[in-house]
């Protein structure tokens, strides 16, 4: 117990400050006011849904929760269910084996509600493209508030659109 | 000799995988499985090809199985006619090859005579049962919409027993498949597992890519592994153009694919203590980890290394204040890896989670032919770093990793090993990379030409078929990751757990998805 205590002492508070939002990567909202700051004190739960990955994207969303993002810090938490979420955080092009799945969990999720597309793929279909196994972008199953592009994009940008979107809800 | 016994022509592939190819005839083919078996190899890969267009009188096809056996790999092939497209069932004898073969059929068409199991894999009902992707005439436009089918689980029957269907979304940031429990109080009677969920159509995709690009999509089977498979691909490209990459771009690949294993170790080391409810261990390895990642940004230019490894070499190097850099960094975070398994051993709540759970025994892993790190958890002792050790493994001397419980705390002990020998490897090659060129230029394919690929990665063995096309195009790739063995071994691992130590033993084998599903 003593060395758990002690390696959490030395270790100290590591996290960095978090990123303003990013105006270029709204998919067509409107104009975004500066009161990110105060958002910054709500609460935002999200439900990640892997819709096709590669599970690149999703490695860089786990490392949103390490001590350098301090996600729970800003109070954004991930959830179980997407009846809990008032966000979904797409990553993939959609397989055509999980666009009903993905279907199913953008209607459980409550209004009003916020998608985020993570990643090339979420955004264009990526490197995989539109196939007979792949609907493409996230945007041709459900529709889309911010799209994050990057293969994949770094935990930073994806906290960026992460508060690009609470944002674009807060007007 | 490579399938001491059988009598056919081997002809050996040029390049880094030790590796031959040989025709076998359909009695053959069966013989062939056998004598591997017997002999004490295993099955690494099986997968097919349609060459209807390019044979001269009766079509065929080709069905491939790639054997590891004493002296590498042995692929045997076996053409297929069009009149009655189907081989010898191989699952009696591998059962690893069920899976491989269901997915064979749904994309080309070909089913192995005599299985047990046929039912779809892959295919959910995204293309109907009579259209096949991999055949050259496919028509992808011509597919009706997607509608989901039925797929029949196997029952459990008796009295007190229900079922818990799990995903195929899940309950964190995990990708999708399902599992269906069949449980009595809180006790795994059965587990059956449904892959296919993030299938999207890489096979076919590479014949969009030249063989010159390929990597590329290669690096996406499965992201937490790029390197490994965009390095097998490089030695199948390597191999079938008959280009061999400088000494300097073999040094800095073994580089890239320790600090890949290195950096899913340290995710998988914090996730396993977190799934036993330790948080304080997700934090400081999820720490560590990012640092990793980010002198991985800062030296190489991408956090997880995608797209470093190419055909004929690598696109970066390092210099000498990196080097120097890479070293102290991988002495910082030795130092702090063995003080976590200090506190990993010492901590007894972790270690009643960890002890006897999910245990998979050396015989049950032989038998259904468990691979890489899990493998070598469970007795296995293949590690092709140590078995075939290509530039420069030899000079590096790796240490294998082993154990024989099988439990959830071997995976984690497996783990911590290869980690703190991979921090030493890493130091290893930054000091002792030859200087020279970092890649080669590639010559035009020859259509047909045909090589292959044989990677250690952090999750077993990455290996990638590849045949070249007209103009420079791949006329069939095919990837395979290590997860299509390992999977069917959680089946049996979580038997007479309770379910809520499922995530952990899940956890502690970490298999691709998408690696299995591509
Ligand atoms: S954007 Fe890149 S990392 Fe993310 S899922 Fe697509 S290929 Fe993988």
């Amino acid at each position: 117990m003593l060395r758990i205590l002690y390696k959490i002492v030395r270790t100290g508070i590591v996290s960095e400050a978090a990123p303003g939002p990013d105006e270029e990567l709204r998919a067509g909202a409107p104009q975004i006011q500066a009161e990110i700051l105060q958002l910054l004190g709500r609460a935002l739960a999200i439900r990640q849904v892997d819709a096709g990955s590669c599970n690149g994207c999703e490695l860089e969303i786990h490392a949103l929760n390490n001590p350098y993002y301090n996600l729970e810090g800003l109070g954004i938490r991930f959830v179980a269910s997407p009846r809990h979420a008032d966000m979904l955080l797409v990553t993939g092009p959609v397989a055509k084996n999980m666009e009903h799945a993905l279907r199913i969990a953008w209607e459980a999720t409550p209004d009003p509600k916020l998608v985020v597309a993570v990643g090339d793929c979420g955004c264009t279909g990526g490197i995989f493209g539109e196939s007979y196994a792949s609907c493409g972008k996230v945007a041709n199953v459900i529709p889309v508030d911010v799209a994050i592009p990057g293969c994949p994009p770094t935990p930073l940008a994806i906290l960026q659109g992460i508060l690009t979107a609470v944002a674009s809800r807060s007007e | 000799m490579r399938i001491p016994g059988l009598n056919v022509q081997w002809k050996a592939l040029p390049g880094d995988a030790p590796a031959a190819i040989a025709p076998v005839g359909e009695w053959q083919w069966t013989e062939a499985a056998r004598l591997v078996r017997e002999g004490g190899g295993r099955l690494v890969a099986l997968w097919g090809a349609d060459h209807r267009d390019l044979a001269e009188d009766e079509d065929e096809y080709s069905v491939y199985a790639a054997y590891a056996v004493k002296d590498g790999l042995a692929v045997a092939e076996l053409l297929v006619q069009d009149s009655a497209p189907s081989y010898p069932d191989l699952s009696g004898l591998f059962p690893a090859a069920g899976r491989m073969q269901r997915a064979l059929f749904d994309l080309l068409g070909i089913g192995a005579s005599g299985a047990a199991d046929t039912r779809p894999w892959l295919r959910h009902g995204a293309w109907p049962g009579e259209a096949y992707p991999l055949r050259r005439d496919f028509d992808a436009a011509a597919v009706p919409p997607n509608a989901l089918a039925d797929y029949e689980f196997v029952r459990v029957e008796g009295d007190g027993v229900h079922e818990i269907p799990v995903g195929p979304i899940h309950a964190g940031i995990i990708e999708p498949g399902h599992f269906r429990f069949s449980i009595v109080g809180e006790k795994v009677l059965r587990l059956e597992e449904r892959l296919g969920y993030v299938h999207k159509g890489i096979d076919k995709r590479f014949e969009e890519f030249s063989v010159a690009e390929g990597h590329r999509l290669a690096g996406r089977v499965s992201g937490d592994s790029t390197v490994a498979f965009a390095w097998a691909y490089a030695q199948a490209a390597e191999s079938l153009l008959g280009v061999v990459p400088p000494p300097r771009a073999r040094w800095l690949r073994a580089m890239l694919l320790e600090r890949e294993r290195v950096a899913n170790h340290l995710g998988d080391l914090g996730a396993l203590g977190n799934d036993a409810a330790f948080g304080f261990a997700l934090a400081q390895f999820m720490r560590l980890k990012e640092d990793w990642l980010r002198e991985n940004a800062a030296v190489f230019g991408h956090r997880l290394l995608m797209d470093l490894v190419v055909p004929g070499g690598v696109t970066r190097a390092f210099g000498a204040p990196q080097a120097e850099a890479m070293i102290a960094h991988a002495h910082a975070i030795e130092r702090e890896v063995n003080e976590l398994r200090v506190i990993f051993e010492e901590h007894a709540g972790l270690q009643d989670r960890f002890l006897t759970t999910g245990r998979v025994t050396p015989e049950l892993a032989r038998m259904l032919g468990l691979t890489g790190l899990a493998g070598r958890a469970s007795g296995q002792a293949s590690d092709l770093r140590v078995d075939f050790p290509a530039v420069p493994y030899g000079e590096l001397a790796v240490k294998r990793a082993g154990s024989s419980s099988g439990d959830v705390a071997a995976r984690v002990n497996v783990r911590f090993d290869e980690l703190l020998e991979s921090l030493r490897l890493v130091r290893a090659i930054a000091l002792a990379a030859p200087d020279g060129e970092l890649r080669v230029d590639l010559p035009q394919p020859r259509p047909q030409a045909f090589g292959v690929g044989w990677v250690e990665g952090w999750r077993g063995e990455a290996f990638v078929a590849l045949e070249a096309g007209e103009g420079g195009l791949i006329r069939r790739c095919h990837a395979h990751d290590p997860s299509w063995q390992n999977w069917p071994l959680i089946e049996h691992a979580v038997i007479g757990n309770i379910v809520p130590d499922f995530p952990l033993i899940n956890k502690s084998f970490n298999l691709s998805y998408s690696g299995g599903d591509c």
